[in-house]
Formats: structure tokens, C-alpha cells, sequence
């Protein structure tokens, strides 16, 4: 039930933007910034309940979960879990999806109610592919997220904006038509073998399927995924959306839109076809070292500030689908704090590239240089998320990486090694970014102001955030854990070929695997 | 007691905290009183610890104290926790103690700057990640104070960011640590992969200690040499020295605190604290020391012909790290520490000296410009004499017990006298450049501009008393390390015996090919009087080349000073060479920072936007084309895409069924 109110609060407010009334000024942001913030209270106070009783593993699969007939007839319904992974992404869209209404409260000057009517219907969709576990259900989000975004970046974007929203709708939608056309096979599938037509993903795990199916299916999710995460070559749709979308439509692509891929490989990809996505996780190492790599040489060659911050989002996520081929425990926790930490820190720094252009009407590096002295708030935001960025230990997105390539070290040596080089060209660029920004002789003329409250209270939220799971990732980890061993036992179980790599927890209940080599023994033989 | 070691690093921590958050009203005298005052608190708790450990058996003096767990994955578990043994309290000592000497000049140097709480934030940050680095229990938070130190280092180098010079010397600094910091990330990937594979999962010094036999000679070896990459970014060896000189640009006492007493020797530290698993790895021992030897030698030779008094500094700074790395290379890692410690007074002396004649000229730090300085700053003039007769090596002084014994070492563990005659050269060169500086600034006529003459004045006491403190150091800190030889008892090298282990490097012959020229005496060396005799003769010879380094200093600087000029135009290429570092930072340059950006912009023109987008931008154009076919009978584009794929969808579903049917 309460997931329900969850998703209902910010569609309810989307649609109180719409009001008449409401059209322009101050109604809209207020009653956008009350449904996020909502939302942001009952996951916050959900997530702490469940910190109480943290140390206890149990074995029931899911902490909340709702169910409601929608058609029944096709086997499909309205149905909603969380387990400890999807609270923590519901709590960052929330989080991020009031930053980014604070960050356009400003910026957006024309139709400000159906520009909130928009990101809310947007963030809808996000957490409604966080919490949906009806395949179909999901679908409906995952092409939900789609529609608001493009017009968001169609109406309210800089100078590009109609190429780089056609070129996000055709990339991912793209991708999106695939995963239906997989969720149908899957579904006709599993009616196949058992005689019941159920898009259920609790029953759809196990399915009974050929090698040839369970590969051709996977590569419908995959196309989806892989667009949104993004791997390369997939990603050039991500710079072009990020750089001309306004600054909340670019938080929500960077913190949020990326991350559902990340989801969807974890929930959906490999537990329903764990012996497929077996077999192809050392292709997805290989994409995710291009990726760490590719998007931080890429990120050298920018002179556009928004285009640099997006071009660190391949890299940081070529990270994540590092971890999540991995696929040992190590790996997949490193996952969820570089989700969360990147989504937290890359939003703030469009945040701060959004101000920043709102002041100096431009996004050129070139053209910037010398603000620290001008303006010391938003000089020691941009020192701090930069070195976010760049992987300082102590903060929350250093430990995602450090236990990310723990964990993949144990699986591919090689991998890790040459993907552990990303530490080194992520302090190049951030560096490069800093100097180009803050440091120098300033290089442009005029009276700027420094930041507002308004502007600094969700950036401040931000570094408390990142240093608090810097200091204690336990915070993180001990929530995630529990649904994430149950996804590892299940791909297990229906893998008995597949080498258990990475020890599981100890005290878990019902792991059910029938080889349980503790240990990595193998990962030294050069034998992933 | 053992209950408050986190104290140590936390005192700094809190001090940051105020003058960082609540700091922005405070008047100047309150910044100042918290900045120092958290550094004096953490010397405090130390210098307890170090009472109560006197009072202990050697073997017992450890203090453990885990804070909570930090990270839990599975099987791997690392904690917050703090380990205070005979070896982390001298760098606590040091750290702390010459941390708030530095402070305190301080003060007085920084006073005028409008970015004074900014600097003492920064500074009193370092601290605490220098105390972090050192008194962490495992590997992990280690690294968090590696880095973090690096952080501060970079944040003080650009202190003066609105100077691009400054700026960029920053940024350089930290990128190269990060190239450092690599090696060392990967030989903890290799060391907890490792024994996680055997089924123990740490990262904690003590029990990597425990279970150090599980480590065969092979993987030693690759471990220790990555850890060693590591060592040499944060202590500037080669190939990675390139950092240290820029790093100049930050605020002097910054350059006396991070890039001189403390932060740089954190790969010393760091060899000595993982010395269980050096002594595994001769391989990586040998390697330890021909690397410190080169660089000793090779930032000498650098240091004789440069012009810039800091800079001088620098490469000797580099130089003598070198001779610490032949120390732990040697295996003899009290040594190591030893040599450490000592340079820690006089360098840390040296570069506050410096800065106190930089605040007496004006901010001029050309030695052609000065000259003469002797008799108007009088106490930074005797400060600065005995710290160059310390690094110098002069009988009495701190640095002739340190450096005699990291020479005898290298020696005796090689079996070569190479080593030993290469590090002799190089002290020469040492006790040459540094007297070159001394007589340049001190003695002869004062050849500044009138108007900075006329302002030439001694430093306010509250820098020329931290001043004379670190003197008497550089005066007395050698005596706790007096060998045998000279009927001493060498009380460092026992103190830290529990953390070491009795290493007594007998002369055995190493099988290496190393020993070229075995020396007869050497060879039948194995009687303890022999022995002496040999380390006697060798001792002698270096004292004589370290007293021939300073009257050349004195022919060509005080007694003819036309002589310098008549060298350089003699051997022009030679002198252009050496002046400009062999060019190696340009050789840098050009490979590596102009190749990446080069790599950057072929990546986003070529392979991005020609191949990439050029397929797509390809397939857009079909599909406009088909779409123009389709929007005849739908309405518009995205319906029609819908139509197009819900079309693919029943073939492939179509298919599917087939084949299941």
C-alpha cells in the first residue's frame, strides 16, 4: 500500500501543476517541490525503519510489496516490491528529484507548471521502474520516464535541443521496443513450458528456456540497458541529452535515467536469464573497461562544461557494468554505493553548471577561469564534487569504485587492473575542469553573485550525503544486502555450472547453492 | 590510554572543523590559536604515549584501538581503527611536534595574507590526514590518508590559485601522485585478492603480518614493487620526482611541512610499515635502493646548478628521500626512520630559514640578488649554518649519524662498494650546493635593489623561535642514533626493534652481481673488529669528501667569486643541461600531457562524431526516408515508428512460437 502512495504523491502533484492556476510561478514549484519532498519523508522514514533491524537477514524476499489485479486475463498485474536495493533507488529519486525542482526554480521561466508536470511525470516513471515487478508494468514505466523527458528537453533546453531530444527519444526508445518485443517472447515462453501466460517476475524467474531463446530474449533487455546505462558505442545519445537539457532535466538524466539500466541488468537481466548473462558478463567486462576509459579520454577533449560532466557519467558508469558482470557480492555492493554516490555527486555537478551558466550565460570553458576568488561557496562546491569525482578516498564514490574493482580483480585481473587506470584520467579531467573553472585569472566581466541559499541547501545536503557513506557504507550495504544474496542465490541456483565467485554472506538463509566454494580460488590462474 | 589514541588525529580534525565552519567571523589571534593549538594537543597525546611506552617491555608497546567496522562485503571486513607501535609514534612525534613548529612560524609568515583562515584550514586538514596515514591500523585507511594528503598538498601548492603558475604546479602535483597511487591500488587489489583466495580477508597490518608466510617470493615481489610505485609519487623518486620542484609555488612553510619534513617521506614510512612483506622480496629491495640511489644522485647534480633558493631545496629534498629509500632498500629501515627523522629538523629548518629570508627580502628568492644577509638577520643566518652542517654531514650534527649509517648499510647488505661510493659523491654534491646557497645569501655584498636593501630585516620572534627550536634539533637529534662505532649504543635502531625485527646486516656477500669491486677487507669481514675497522675508514672518507663539498663552496663563492661565472661560460652545454633539469619536464610534456589531449581529440573526432554518429545519424536518415513511406498512411513519425516495431515484434514473437511449437 504504501509503495502505492509512494508513486501516487509526485503524479498527484504532477497533476495539481497542470491546474490553471498553477500555470506559471511560485504554485508550481511549491507543489512539485512538496510531492518530491514527500515522497523523499515516507522512503526516509521507510529506510530507517528497516535500519532497526538491520543485522537480521531474513528470508522473506521482499520488505514491502503490493499486489492488484489489472488484467488478469493476460496474466498481468499491478504489482509493486521493494527489497532493500529498490528503497535506496526510490530514496535517490526522491532526493534528486527535489534537487532538481530546486535547481529550476530560477531557471525555468516559461510555462513553469507544464515544466513540472513534466519532470514529476518523469520521476514517476522512474520510481515506478524501481518498484514495478510486473514485467509489463515495467514496460508501462520504463516508456514512461521516456515521453516527459524528451518534451523536457524539446521545450525547456539550450541551443541544440531539438537534435539532442530526437537523438535521446530514437536511442532509447529504441532500446525499449527490443525489451517489449523480449518481454513478449519471455512471457509466450514461460506460457509454453507451464501453461500459464504471466508476466509476474517472481514467476517468470526459472523459466525453462533453450540456450538460443535465453540469448535472443537477453538481447532485447540488453538493447535497453545497455542504451540507458550507457556502454559504449551506445552512449552518444547521452552527452548531446545532457548538455541541452535544462539543469533539472539534467540532473534526473544523469542521477536517475542511467541508473534504471544499472537496475534493470541487476533485477532483470541476470536472475532471469542467469545462464545467458553468464556467458556474456566477460563481453560486459570488456564494454565497461572501454566505457571507463573511453568517456574519460572523451572527457579531456570537451570544452563544453555540461558535455565534460557527461562525459565522466560513461566513464563513472562503466564502472557499475564492471561490478555488475562481476557479479560476485563485493562487486554488486561497490554497485549500489557508485549508483547512488555518482547519481548524488553528478547531479550536484550540473547543478552547479547550471547556475553557473545562469550567471555567466555560457557553458565554455574557455570562458570561465578566476571564480573561486569571485565566489567562494560555489569555488569550494566545485573543489568538492570534482574531487568526488575524481575518486578521493573518504568519500562515498571512492569506496563504490574501491569495492567495484575489489570484486572484479577476483574475476579478471586484467580488467581490474586496466579499469583501476580510470583513478588516474579522473583526476586529470576533474582537475582540468577545476582549473578551467575556478582557478586562473578570471576571464570573464561583471558582477556575479555568489550562490543563494535556495541554490547552496540541496549541494550542502549533497556533501553531507557523499561524506556520511564515505564514513559509514554499512549504512548502505547492510539495506542492499539482503535482496542482492537473494538475486546472487537465485542466479546461482539456476546456474549450477556457473563457479560461485566471491564468497557469500555468512548466516545467509536459504542460499540453496549447490556448489559453494568459498573464496576466489581460480580468479589467480588467469581462469575467470 | 590506549582508549584515546584516535585523539591523535582527531585534535586536527576538530581544529579544521571551527575554523572551517565557524571560523568565518573569528579575528585572526582566535584562527590562529585554534589551528595551533589542535596540533600542540595531538604532540601531547603523543608525547604521553611515547612516556608511557618507555615505561613498558619493548615487545609490548602497542596500542590498538578499532573504532567501528567501516566496511563489511561479504567476507571482506576493514575497520576504522587506529595502531600506535614504537614505529607510528616517532612519526606521530615528528608529525605533530615539527606540525606545530610550522604552525606557529606560521603565524607570523602568513599574517598579512587575506586567505589566512583558508591556509590554516588547509594546514591543519594535512595534519590530520598526516596523522591518519600514519596511525591507521590497515591498509585501507592508509590510503585514506595517502591521498588525503595529496589532496592537501595540491590545495596548498595552488594556495595562490589566481597565479597560473601556481595553479597548474598543483594540479601536477596531484595528478602524478595519482600515477603513484595506481601501483599502490592495485598491490592492495593483489595482496587482499590474494589472501582472500586463501580464505583471509584483511586488510589489517597486524593480521596481514600473521599471515605473511601464505605469501610466496613471486607475488611478494609483485606486490612490494607495486606498493613501491606508489612510494615513489608521494616521496618524488624516479621516474616520478617531476612534482616536487614545481610544488615550490605553495607557501613556504608548506614546503618546510609537506614537501620537506612530512608528507613526502610517507613512502618511507609506508616500506618500513609493510617491511614483513619487503623482506620477502630481495628482488624489490634491490630495486628500492638502486631507484633512491639514482635519485639521490641524479637530484644532486640538478640541485648544484640552480638559482632559485627553494628550488635548491627541492632537489636536495628529493636527493635526500633518496638516501632514506637506500636505507629501507638496505633492509636497514631504523635507519631508514632515522635518516627520516633527522631530515625532518634540518630540511623542515632549511626551507622556514629560507622563508624567513624571503620575508626579509621582499619575497626575492634569486641567490644572484642576495648576498650578505649576515648581519641584519643574524639568527636565521646561524639557524640556517647549523642546518647546513647537518645535511652536510659535519661530525657532531644530527645528519652525519643518519646518512653514515644508511651509507654503511647499503655497503654492508650489498657487499658494494659502488653503492657506497655513488652516495659518498652524492653527499659531497650536498655539502657543495648547500653551502653554495649559504655563502651565496649570507657572506659577501648584499647585490639587491637599494629599495629591497633597504627593508632587509630579521623575521618577528614568533618565527625565528620555531627557528631555533629545530637548531638545537638539527644540533642534537643525531645522538639517538650514535653507532656502536663510536660508543654509541644506537637507542632508535633498539626502539624499534619490536616493529623490525633484529636486522643486523652482517657483511655477506649478496648474490646479485652486484658485488664488483668485493673489497678484500670486506670480504673476510666477518669478525666484528674487522668490521669496525672497514666502517671506520669508510666513515673518515665520507667526512673528508663532505669537507671538500664546502670549500669549494668557499673557493668559488666566498674566497673567488668570479670562479662560478668563468665555470659556466667554460663548460656552457654542460651547465644549459644541468640548469634545465636535462629537459626532463619538457620530455614529459610532450609525451604524455600533449598525448593525451592529442588521444582525447582524435577519440572525439574521429571515432565519436565520424563513426559513431555518423552510423546513426545513417540509420535516422533510412528511417526518415521509410518514415516519409509510412507517414502516408499514419500521421506522423513516432506512430509510425510504433507501427514499424510492433511489426518486428510479430515476426520475432512469430518466430519464437515457431520454434517452440
Amino acid at each position: 500500500m504504501i509503495l502505492t502512495v509512494v508513486l501516487i504523491i509526485p503524479l498527484i502533484a504532477a497533476v495539481v501543476c497542470l491546474a490553471p492556476r498553477f500555470r506559471s510561478g511560485a504554485g508550481a514549484r511549491w507543489t512539485a517541490l512538496a510531492g518530491m519532498t514527500a515522497g523523499l519523508v515516507i522512503t526516509v522514514v521507510l529506510f530507517a525503519g528497516y535500519q532497526a533491524d538491520h543485522y537480521a537477514l531474513k528470508p522473506q524476499r521482499w520488505l514491502l510489496e503490493t499486489q492488484a489485479p489489472w488484467f488478469p486475463q493476460l496474466g498481468i498485474s499491478f504489482h509493486l516490491a521493494a527489497d532493500g536495493m529498490s528503497l535506496l533507488f526510490v530514496m535517490l529519486a526522491a532526493l534528486l528529484g527535489s534537487m532538481a525542482v530546486i535547481a529550476s526554480w530560477t531557471e525555468i521561466k516559461e510555462s513553469v507548471g507544464f515544466f513540472h508536470f513534466n519532470l514529476l511525470l518523469t520521476l514517476v516513471g522512474v520510481i515506478g521502474v524501481f518498484l514495478a515487478i510486473d514485467l509489463f508494468l515495467f514496460y508501462f514505466f520504463w516508456e514512461l520516464m521516456l515521453v516527459p523527458m524528451f518534451f523536457l528537453i524539446l521545450s525547456w533546453g539550450h541551443e541544440n535541443r531539438i537534435y539532442a531530444a530526437v537523438k535521446f527519444f530514437i536511442f532509447t526508445q529504441a532500446g525499449g521496443l527490443f525489451m517489449l518485443v523480449s518481454i513478449l517472447g519471455l512471457a509466450f515462453t514461460h506460457q509454453h513450458a507451464t501453461g500459464v501466460l504471466s508476466f509476474d517476475y517472481p514467476e517468470l524467474i526459472g523459466t525453462y528456456m533453450n540456450g538460443t531463446t535465453a540469448t535472443l530474449l537477453l538481447f532485447g533487455f540488453l538493447a535497453a540497458f545497455l542504451v540507458k546505462l550507457p556502454a559504449v558505442p551506445f552512449h552518444t545519445w547521452l552527452p548531446e541529452a545532457h548538455t541541452h537539457a535544462p539543469t533539472g532535466g539534467s540532473v534526473i538524466l544523469a542521477g536517475l535515467l542511467l541508473k534504471t539500466g544499472a537496475y534493470g541488468l541487476i533485477r532483470f537481466a541476470f536472475p532471469i536469464f542467469p545462464d545467458a548473462a553468464s556467458r556474456l558478463a566477460p563481453y560486459g567486462m570488456i564494454l565497461a573497461v572501454a566505457g571507463i576509459l573511453y568517456g574519460a579520454v572523451m572527457s579531456f577533449a570537451q570544452t563544453d562544461l555540461k558535455r565534460l560532466i557527461a562525459y565522466t557519467s560513461v566513464s563513472h558508469m562503466g564502472f557499475v557494468l564492471l561490478g555488475i558482470s562481476a557479479c560476485n557480492t563485493i562487486a554488486l555492493h561497490g554497485v549500489i554505493i557508485q549508483i547512488i554516490c555518482h547519481g548524488i555527486g553528478t547531479g550536484a555537478l550540473f547543478m552547479l553548471a547550471g547556475t553557473l551558466q545562469e550567471r555567466i550565460h555560457t557553458r565554455e570553458l574557455s570562458r570561465m577561469g578566476g571564480l573561486w576568488a569571485e565566489l567562494p561557496r560555489m569555488g569550494g562546491l566545485w573543489l568538492f564534487f570534482a574531487l568526488a569525482a575524481l575518486g578521493l578516498p573518504g568519500l562515498g564514490n571512492f569506496l563504490g569504485e574501491f569495492l567495484v574493482l575489489l570484486g572484479s580483480f577476483a574475476v579478471s585481473i586484467a580488467a581490474a587492473a586496466i579499469a583501476a587506470t580510470g583513478f588516474i584520467f579522473a583526476t586529470v579531467y576533474a582537475l582540468w575542469m577545476l582549473w578551467q573553472v575556478s582557478f586562473g585569472p578570471r576571464r570573464t566581466t561583471g558582477d556575479i553573485a555568489d550562490l543563494s541559499v535556495r541554490e547552496m541547501l540541496p549541494l550542502v545536503v549533497a556533501v553531507g550525503l557523499l561524506i556520511w557513506i564515505g564514513l559509514f557504507p554499512q549504512s548502505v550495504i547492510r539495506t542492499a544486502r539482503q535482496g542482492l544474496e537473494t538475486l546472487k542465490a537465485t542466479i546461482e541456483w539456476h546456474t549450477p555450472t556457473r563457479r560461485s565467485i566471491g564468497a557469500p554472506d555468512k548466516g545467509m538463509v536459504d542460499l540453496k547453492t549447490q556448489t559453494a566454494p568459498k573464496g576466489l580460488s581460480g580468479g589467480y590462474d588467469g581462469k575467470p | 590510554m590506549a582508549d584515546l589514541i584516535w585523539l591523535i588525529p582527531a585534535f586536527p580534525a576538530i581544529g579544521f572543523l571551527i575554523n572551517g565552519l565557524l571560523g568565518i567571523r573569528f579575528p585572526k589571534t582566535l584562527t590562529a590559536w585554534v589551528a595551533c593549538l589542535s596540533v600542540i594537543a595531538s604532540f601531547a597525546v603523543s608525547a604521553t604515549i611515547f612516556v608511557q611506552f618507555l615505561q613498558m617491555a619493548p615487545e609490548s608497546r602497542v596500542f590498538e584501538k578499532t573504532v567501528f567496522d567501516w566496511i563489511v562485503s561479504g567476507d571482506f571486513k576493514t575497520t576504522i581503527g587506529f595502531r600506535i607501535d614504537a614505529l607510528s609514534i616517532i612519526m606521530c612525534l615528528i608529525v605533530s611536534g615539527v606540525g606545530s613548529l610550522i604552525h606557529i612560524y606560521s603565524v607570523g609568515y602568513m599574517h598579512d595574507d587575506p586567505g589566512f583562515r583558508r591556509y590554516f584550514c588547509y594546514l591543519n586538514l594535512f595534519v590530520f590526514m598526516m596523522l591518519t596515514l600514519v596511525t591507521g591500523d590497515n591498509v585501507l585507511l592508509m590510503f585514506v590518508g595517502w591521498e588525503g594528503v595529496g589532496l592537501c598538498s595540491y590545495l596548498l601548492i595552488g594556495f595562490w590559485y589566481e597565479k597560473d603558475s601556481a595553479a597548474n604546479a598543483g594540479k601536477k602535483a596531484f595528478i602524478v601522485n595519482r600515477i603513484g597511487d595506481f601501483g599502490f591500488l592495485l598491490g592492495l587489489f593483489t595482496l587482499v585478492g590474494y589472501l582472500g583466495s586463501q580464505g583471509i580477508w584483511t586488510l589489517k597490518f597486524s593480521e596481514l603480518q600473521a599471515n605473511v608466510h601464505l605469501i610466496g617470493p613471486g607475488l611478494a615481489t609483485i606486490i612490494t614493487l607495486l606498493f613501491f610505485v606508489g612510494a615513489t609519487g608521494k616521496s618524488a623518486q624516479i621516474p616520478l620526482y617531476v612534482w616536487l620542484p614545481d610544488a615550490m609555488e605553495g607557501p613556504t612553510p608548506v614546503s618546510s611541512l609537506i614537501h620537506a619534513a612530512t608528507m613526502v617521506t610517507a613512502g618511507v614510512y609506508m616500506i618500513a610499515r609493510l617491511n614483513f612483506l619487503y623482506v620477502l622480496a630481495p628482488t624489490t629491495l634491490l630495486v628500492v635502493t638502486i631507484v633512491g640511489l639514482a635519485t639521490a644522485f641524479f637530484a644532486a647534480t640538478i640541485g648544484t646548478a640552480q638559482y632559485d633558493i627553494k628550488r635548491v631545496l627541492a632537489y636536495s629534498t628529493v636527493s635526500q628521500l633518496g638516501y632514506m629509500f637506500v636505507g629501507v632498500g638496505a633492509g636497514a629501515y631504523a635507519a631508514g626512520i632515522f635518516h627520516l627523522m633527522t631530515h625532518a629538523f634540518f630540511k623542515g629548518l632549511l626551507f622556514l630559514a629560507a622563508g624567513s629570508v624571503m620575508h626579509a627580502m621582499s619575497g626575492e628568492l634569486d641567490m644572484r640578488k642576495m648576498g650578505g644577509l649576515r648581519k641584519k638577520t643574524p639568527v636565521t643566518y646561524w639557524t640556517t649554518f647549523i642546518a647546513c652542517l647537518a645535511i652536510a654531514g659535519v661530525p657532531g650534527f644530527s645528519g652525519f649519524f643518519s646518512k653514515d649509517e644508511i651509507l654503511w648499510m647499503a655497503f654492508s647488505k650489498y657487499d658494494s662498494i659502488w653503492f657506497w661510493f655513488i652516495g659518498v659523491i652524492t653527499a659531497g654534491m650536498t655539502a657543495f650546493y648547500m653551502f653554495r646557497m649559504f655563502f651565496s645569501t649570507f657572506h659577501g655584498e648584499c647585490r639587491a635593489d637599494e629599495e629591497i636593501k633597504h627593508h632587509i630585516h630579521e623575521s618577528p620572534r614568533i618565527m625565528t623561535v620555531p627557528l631555533m627550536i629545530l637548531a638545537v634539533l638539527s644540533l642534537i637529534g643525531g645522538y639517538v642514533g650514535v653507532p656502536a662505532l663510536l660508543g654509541g649504543s644506537n637507542h632508535i635502531e633498539k626502539w624499534l626493534e619490536p616493529v623490525f625485527g633484529h636486522h643486523a646486516a652482517p657483511a655477506t656477500a649478496h648474490a646479485g652481481g652486484f658485488n664488483i669491486i668485493s673489497t678484500a677487507f670486506a670480504s673476510s669481514g666477518g669478525a666484528e673488529g674487522a668490521g669496525h675497522a672497514i666502517e671506520m675508514q669508510l666513515m673518515i672518507g665520507a667526512v673528508i669528501i663532505g669537507l671538500l663539498g664546502i670549500f669549494i663552496a668557499w673557493l668559488f663563492y666566498v674566497k673567488n667569486p668570479n670562479l662560478p661565472k668563468k665555470f659556466v661560460e667554460k663548460f656552457h652545454g654542460l651547465f644549459t643541461l644541468v640548469h634545465n633539469k636535462y629537459f626532463i619536464d619538457e620530455l614529459y610534456g610532450f609525451i604524455f600531457v600533449r598525448g593525451l589531449f592529442k588521444l582525447g581529440r582524435f577519440c572525439k573526432d574521429f571515432f565519436d562524431e565520424m563513426i559513431i554518429d555518423g552510423i546513426v545519424n545513417g540509420i535516422a536518415s533510412l528511417l526518415a526516408g521509410v518514415g516519409g513511406i509510412i507517414r502516408k498512411v499514419q500521421t506522423g513519425m513516432v506512430q509510425g515508428y510504433a507501427f514499424a516495431v510492433i511489426l518486428g515484434a510479430i515476426v520475432v514473437i512469430g518466430y519464437l512460437i515457431s520454434r517452440i511449437l
